[in-house]
């Protein structure tokens, strides 16, 4: 390969694969907002996990 | 929250449901993930870069992944999560009459997925074929003669069956996963067929970068032209790359943002989505170059003088030749048309989720009714149009109107009238904002109100009058009118339709949280948006 080829290639990995492992390590570091930080209200209505089976026609 | 509450016209079956939910963040991204990647991250993408300036094409692609990709990602993520519905509901509850933006992105994902049904069909096909190489030596024959069975451009009857099998198959394998719900049909397939995917795809460009003349094609792919990016279509090119590849501005991510519990962080994992998305397409490229210069190798010639570099002719005429030639053929052909197959499936789901979701909200239905109501009209036209003689070309002219035409004005429309007519930027904005952990400036505002309808738009233009102009393809006046503008007219016509039928159960009394401005009470918040 010559020597543009090559530090193209490599730095599109760099960005791109670059930005997904900096970007994962960021969520995995920060997954959620905490709690307090959070405006008040907005719980989730949880009843799906005991609600009966769908009926279907 | 108020959503909970049973709106006008009662519950089918007494109480509301709770809104469907993805059990937890990896869930989401996994399955948001194989939403973007799809036939175009491996079909597409490498071609595009070649002929664009190869490796100079990086800065565009990254230019417009960071200025429209991600922006664009982050607005479907807004709108969904905020409104909390399927593209018709959201849009609703942005503004009434926008409910009519919502059925136009459901059409569009009828449409496509109804063609991209038949490209999953022919990926399975060409599975089982790569066993015995089956296309001999004149793949382009084979595809095209003796499976497809190929006839003029009209409309024809002519069954048949090699591509019709595979096609029902498809279909009620999707219907069945769709059936099962958002997290225990879509979000569980996606988990397993992703891993696989990204495993079995490995495996195929490692084994690509040891073929002789694998490095002529990388040479050929990252060589940089820079005079490219002087080149106004280069830079359209790349916004439209990346447009086409993130499943952004149809609907999708509208409603898989929809599936998020409230409290659920947004921007950040979009930005996991949108970076993998784009790495699985350098990935690809990788692979399909090394592979076309292990060709160029064999028949002496240049990769710069290869046909055949991109689409459907890339995977079922050109890979099939060179599966011919290269040691294992057999075995790697069936690794590479299985992936193609389980990344069209994966984004498939998800394409139709948007169907579904949508008739759903609208008529109250449970899933299971909208994958069978819903999804054995799309089977009927789908095996109808595509498992005939004349299916190569209604799918290549559909494609053509209803991604350049449709998704284009989709996401035009939506900038447009969510941001300029009912001015709901800062809203989004501080959304967003509240809820995730990497923050948006008011730069995102600008991004996706100024520039993102100025690029798009210019697209939307230059297509209609290229194709008003020159047309498509050589095929035929009367055929570009039924199958390419006709199509549009479906789009629109079917919007109306579905617009003004009637709610089984008014999606209006909504509150979104949190409150914007905030400060104000829940209460007092929407009051416009509430019933009368």
């Amino acid at each position: 390969m010559n020597t543009s080829a090559i530090i193209l290639m490599v730095l599109a990995i760099l960005v791109v694969w670059g930005g997904l492992v900096v970007s994962a390590l960021a969520l995995r570091a920060r997954p959620e907002r905490d709690g307090a930080d959070l405006p008040p209200g907005g719980e989730d209505d949880h009843r799906e996990d005991t609600a009966p089976l769908e009926r279907d026609t | 929250m108020a959503e909970t509450t049973s709106g006008a016209g009662g519950a089918a079956h007494g109480a509301q449901r709770p809104r469907e939910q993805w059990t937890g963040q990896v869930g989401f991204i996994v399955a948001a993930i194989g939403s973007a990647v799809g036939l175009g991250n491996i079909w597409r993408f490498p071609g595009v870069a070649y002929e664009n300036g190869g490796g100079a094409f990086l800065v565009p692609y990254l230019v417009a992944l960071l200025t429209a990709g991600i922006p664009i990602l982050f607005l479907d993520y807004a709108i969904g999560h905020r409104f909390r519905g399927s593209a018709p509901t959201a849009f609703r509850r942005v503004a009434r009459p926008f409910e009519s933006l919502g059925w136009f992105q459901v059409m569009i994902s009828f449409v496509i997925a109804v063609y991209y049904t038949a490209v999953i069909a022919w990926a399975l096909s060409f599975f089982v074929y790569s066993f015995d190489l089956r296309w001999g030596d004149d793949p382009a024959g084979f595809f095209t003669g003796d499976y497809l069975q190929l006839a003029d451009p009209g409309v024809s009857l002519d069954v048949v069956p090699s591509v019709l099998v595979p096609l029902v198959g498809v279909w009620v394998v999707v219907l069945v996963v769709l059936a099962a719900g958002v997290a225990r049909g879509v979000q569980r397939a996606n988990m397993v067929f992703l891993p696989l995917l990204v495993a079995a795809f490995l495996v195929l460009v490692v084994r690509a970068l040891f073929l002789d003349g694998a490095v002529d094609g990388l040479n050929a792919l990252f060589t940089p032209d820079w005079a490219a990016l002087g080149d106004p279509n280069v830079w359209i090119a790349a916004y439209s790359q990346i447009f086409f590849s993130l499943s952004i501005a149809f609907g999708i991510m509208v409603t898989y943002a929809s599936y998020r519990k409230r409290r659920a962080n947004l921007t950040s994992p979009g930005l996991v989505v949108a970076f993998s998305n784009s790495s699985f397409e350098i990935l690809a490229g990788i692979g399909v170059f090394a592979t076309l210069g292990f060709l160029a190798g064999r028949q002496g010639v240049g990769v710069g003088e290869l046909e055949g570099i991109s689409g459907p002719i890339l995977s079922f005429v050109t890979f099939p030749a060179i599966v011919s030639e290269m040691p294992g053929g057999p075995f790697f052909g069936a690794l590479f048309f299985l992936s193609l197959a389980m990344a069209g499936f994966t984004s498939l789901l998800s394409i139709l989720q948007v169907v579904s979701a949508g008739f759903q909200e609208k008529f109250s239905w449970t899933p299971r009714q909208a994958a069978l109501r819903v999804g054995v009209v799309c089977a009927v036209v789908s095996v109808a149009l595509f498992s005939t003689t004349t299916g190569l070309i209604a799918l290549d002219t559909a494609d053509q109107w209803a991604n350049n035409i449709g998704i284009v004005a989709s996401a035009v429309l939506t900038c447009v009238l969510v941001l300029w007519v009912r001015r709901r930027g800062s809203e989004l904005q501080y959304h967003l904002n509240a809820v995730s952990t990497f923050r948006v400036g008011a730069w995102w505002q600008v991004l996706v109100a100024l520039l993102a309808p100025l690029v798009l738009g210019y697209m939307l233009v230059s297509r209609v009058v290229t194709l008003l102009v020159d047309g498509y393809e050589g095929y035929p006046g009367w055929y570009l009118a039924l199958f390419g503008w006709g199509t549009v007219a479906l789009l629109v016509v079917g919007a109306l339709v579905l617009t003004a039928l009637r709610w089984r159960r008014s999606p209006d009394a909504f509150v979104a949280w949190p409150p914007f401005p905030p400060g104000r009470t829940a209460a007092t918040t929407h009051d416009a948006e509430v019933t009368r």
